[in-house]
């Protein structure tokens, strides 16, 4: 049968290591039906293109809890459109301070989730983003 | 992107093709068969190693160790371009899956010359995705000299790789206790190289007794079927007992790399006696017999699918499930139905 599953990255930028809130999220996406690669942390946004580019994914999830979103999440940004995959929707999770959202939003991230977020609104916001068709 | 187009880029090494393209054969689309059998003449060079494993064992960490080995040989010889898949299984309630043998393998990132994908089981069962022979075979097309192919790793059932590698790697641990067992009575007997993983572990040295005695007792006069039983006489005899090989056990520690050489050593020994043997010829025949008839076995279902007279199949189903008629009786009765 022929089917057409949703496949997500999730990553950690940077050098935090708090990686539950990554794991919370790729069980629920998973949960949810979608192929979710889990990269573990540690990851330079050159690794996280190169991995979505193998990977061939619809969407990267970012989970940044040290503070260095404004440098990381740009950075992918501008990888991915170098490498022709900006149609890749982008969400980040993490600490983000309300007044980085706009900016990151502007440079091309399509969600930005604080703590308390719940899964399932993470579960609906991918499903509807990569709802268009992605072709 | 025409056919044409996508065949020339995937020869050039594009690898965002190549990703697009291993997803059409993962889907199971029209165009990615097509792709396929545009590259089929270029396949048949790749040495396909299988990794399997109990989980836990350390599959992918020595995965990385072994892709890092072709890339960069401690001995003389050219690098090898290496191509992993990364087999993990999916959920049967949600679809979904968690890949994450890439965590294993982070210290692969930024070489040109390694391409890996990480592939959800999709219900198929024996280790291995129903699209992990075609994506092999993609690999091997578009210029990978080695594909690593890791398995689910679910234990005794992982045997789908023989089918598919010409060298098959079994890892296993010390102080897995009954597993070490598990390991003597089913899988063991699939290894053309035996690894003991974790070797600074406590316990290595009666793990090492265990698995030695087991090698012993599994002998080397093995023979290959193709599993539908219709097909003994291609039954194709891959391990002969007169030149022999006796698969041999390396203590490795993947961490710290400790071990790799002697397997890589080891795998080019077991390609030679493959070569030399004329089994490598065997090995690919019997893999293409397999895919043959998969595909046919795909065919024939969806054409029947197609073909079937849908309130026919339901009355038939409801007279099984009331119990009045029996699955082997329905499904005979359903195949002769007229058209």
């Amino acid at each position: 049968m022929p089917e057409d599953k949703i496949r997500v990255l999730m990553s950690k930028p940077g050098l935090d290591g708090h990686d539950r809130g990554a794991k919370v999220i790729t069980r629920a996406l998973r949960d949810a039906g979608m192929e979710v690669i889990y990269t573990g942390l540690r990851y330079t946004p050159e690794m996280i293109v190169e991995a979505a580019v193998q990977e061939d994914v619809d969407v990267i999830g970012l989970s940044i809890l040290s503070g260095a979103h404004m440098s990381l999440v740009p950075r992918v940004l501008q990888l991915l459109k170098e490498a022709r995959l900006d149609k890749i929707i982008v969400f980040v999770g993490g600490i983000i301070p309300d007044e980085d959202i706009p900016e990151l939003k502007k440079s091309g991230v399509s969600a930005v989730y604080g703590p308390g977020t719940s899964t399932q609104t993470v579960v609906k916001d991918v499903r509807e983003l990569v709802g268009s068709p992605s072709a | 992107m025409t056919l044409k187009n996508n065949t020339e880029a995937l020869r050039s090494g594009d690898r965002i093709a190549l990703a697009k393209t291993i997803s059409q054969i993962e889907d199971q689309t029209e165009e990615g068969r097509q792709v396929l059998s545009a590259l089929f003449p270029y396949t048949g060079q790749a040495h396909m190693i299988g990794i399997t494993g109990s989980p836990g064992t350390g599959k992918s960490t020595l995965t990385a160790r072994l892709a890092r080995e072709f890339r960069n040989p401690s001995v003389d010889i050219q690098p090898q371009r290496v191509g992993i898949l990364a087999v993990d299984p999916t959920s049967p309630f949600s679809g979904g899956a968690v890949l994450g043998d890439r965590v294993r393998m982070r210290d692969l990132a930024g070489d040109e010359g390694v391409y890996i994908r990480s592939m959800a089981s999709r219900g198929a069962l024996g280790g291995l995705s129903a699209a992990t022979d075609s994506v092999a075979a993609l690999l091997d097309a578009v210029g990978y000299d080695v594909i690593l192919i890791e398995t689910v790793g679910a234990g005794q059932d992982d045997v789908e790789i023989v089918r598919l590698a010409h060298t098959t790697i079994v890892v296993a641990a010390p102080d897995q206790g009954d597993d070490i067992q598990a390991i003597k009575a089913g899988i063991l007997e699939i290894a053309d190289i035996l690894v003991l993983n974790k070797a600074d572990l406590p316990g290595v040295d009666r793990a090492e007794r265990a698995l030695c005695s087991a090698l012993e007792l599994a002998g080397t006069h093995r023979t290959f079927n193709d599993g539908s039983g219709h097909h003994r006489e291609q039954a194709i005899e891959l391990h002969d007992s007169r030149p022999g090989w006796r698969p041999p056990l390396i203590k490795t520690i993947a961490l710290s790399g400790e071990g790799t050489v002697e397997l890589h050593q080891s795998i080019a020994a077991h390609r030679q006696y493959l070569v030399d043997g004329k089994l490598w010829d065997a090995k690919n025949a019997a893999r293409l017999t397999s895919m043959l008839e998969k595909q046919l076995r795909e065919h024939l279902y969806q054409n029947w699918q197609n073909r079937v007279d849908q309130k026919a199949y339901k009355r038939a189903l409801k007279s099984v499930l009331s119990y009045r008629v029996s699955p082997y009786q329905a499904a005979i009765d359903l195949l002769k139905q007229p058209e």
